[in-house]
């Protein structure tokens, strides 16, 4: 049977691996290449990297950062962060990477998600989408949460399915970071009205919220970074926990 | 020993590279028709359109070149379909090693079928030592069915060749190269053969 993945998530800011909480206050916590591996021969099933530097100069700090993780890592993997064009994610792939996400780039340019998966597969691009719940509606969000755009969440995965991508990376802006759980209840909608993988994102603070996100939030995949890190919850056990709940896992 | 991984157009031919190194193991990429010839080991990956990769390798005469080959070649995903006869991503002509359809899933389930399956009746020298019920990373929309050829099966929406071998030739639908320790051992198999 097809298993459910559990994929950490690293921020990647000038080579070091953070994270960040609620989208600001940012902590370090090791080099990503080794926390890859670790994770890796942890079981992890997958991982993002999500590359957070600001400066357009470091940026070629992370493709040769790209070159080292798919030399060490025996999984797939997938980068995100500053894909503004057809040229970045080319780069991204040349340097290994098996997948990239686009976020806000896929909002000011719908038309990428296309390009990208005309020109290496719907399986290279994940289209990666913050949103909040504010009266009733999804909202989407761009530059890291802090811009609120005219975009509704189902209406936008919809489209980028529609347009090629591959999975789409869904992290809820009131869950993320609070550890009470995932937003089932809009995953499950999510998951329904789409036909290609949904990877559920934020909230994660327990064992049980994965088994809930996979059952009752229909998810494919679940995402989480610090509860990995600060090794609250170490993969293994997880995966674990999950079997003994009957929920598929590698 | 002298390995090579044929080079062309599309798809992350360097992971298949980076996996042997890890092994300790150098291969050259290339699509030089003399050293995939005199080559001991050659392997065939891929990621990307059959139409598009199968008019690149007919424009450079490796789809002739790889059915003649004699030594062991492993074909891996998009590998393993342009093997087989005939698919249906693009009604393409394929290379036609092993005599099987390659078909589209039909939209039971969500597709592409992503992720880490079960191997399923794993059996000749690819999988020596890989246990029934190993799991093994898939990415892919296409699929050739269950036949004489199938090393080894995997279930999603329906009943689909993992692995395949005839003579020569292997192939694998997964990634060996992003399948972890038991994508490693497969890939040592090969390099073993």
């Amino acid at each position: 049977m097809l298993a459910k993945r559990i994929i950490p998530c690293l921020d990647v800011r000038d080579g070091m691996t953070v994270k960040g909480i609620n989208f600001v206050d940012i902590k370090e916590v090791g080099d990503p290449v080794e926390l890859g591996s670790k994770y890796a021969r942890d079981g992890a099933d997958e991982l993002v990297y999500l590359d957070i530097t600001a400066s357009h100069e470091k940026r070629k700090l992370f493709s040769d950062l790209v070159r080292r993780i798919a030399a060490h890592l025996n999984i797939p993997f997938s980068v995100g962060g500053g894909i503004n064009e057809l040229k970045d994610a080319d780069v991204l792939l040349s340097a290994g990477a098996d997948k990239v996400s686009v976020n806000s780039a896929a909002i000011r340019n719908p038309l990428l998600v296309d390009q990208i998966a005309e020109g290496f597969g719907s399986q290279f691009v994940i289209v990666a989408i913050d949103a909040k719940l504010e009266n009733g509606r999804w909202g989407v969000y761009i530059n890291g949460g802090r811009i609120p755009v005219e975009k509704e969440l189902f209406s936008w995965a919809k489209e980028v399915e529609s347009r090629g991508a591959g999975e789409i990376l869904f992290t809820s802006m009131n869950h993320d970071g609070t550890k009470n759980g995932f937003a089932c209840d809009a995953l499950r909608a999510l998951s329904e009205s789409l036909s290609i993988p949904v990877i559920a994102s934020g909230g994660a603070g327990s064992e049980e919220h994965f088994a809930e996100v996979f059952t009752r939030g229909k998810a494919d995949a679940a995402l989480a970074a610090s509860i990995f890190h600060y090794n609250e919850i170490p993969v293994p056990q997880l995966k674990q926990y999950l079997r003994e709940k009957q929920i598929n896992v590698r | 020993m002298n390995i090579v991984i044929i080079k062309y157009n599309a798809g992350n031919i360097r992971s298949v590279d980076f996996a042997l190194r890890r092994m300790g193991v150098e291969a050259e990429i290339t699509d030089d028709q003399q050293k995939i010839r005199s080559a001991d080991k050659v392997i065939f990956p891929g990621v990307g359109a059959a139409a598009n990769t199968m008019d690149y390798l007919a424009t450079r005469g490796l789809d002739q070149l790889i059915r003649s080959l004699q030594q062991p070649v492993l074909g891996i995903c998009l590998g393993q379909q342009l093997m087989c006869d005939r698919s249906e991503e693009g009604d393409t002509q394929c290379i036609g090693v092993f005599d099987q359809p390659v078909l589209k899933f039909p939209p039971h389930d969500k597709v592409p079928h992503m992720g880490w399956n079960q191997l399923l009746e794993p059996a000749g020298a690819l999988f020596r030592g890989v246990e029934e019920g190993a799991y093994v990373y898939f990415v892919h929309s296409y699929y050739v069915p269950r036949c004489d050829d199938t090393a080894a099966g995997c279930r999603y929406i329906c009943d689909f060749s993992a692995a395949m071998q005839k003579d020569n030739f292997y192939a694998t639908q997964f990634h060996p190269e992003k399948s972890g320790p038991t994508g490693q051992k497969i890939l040592e198999n090969f390099i073993a053969l």
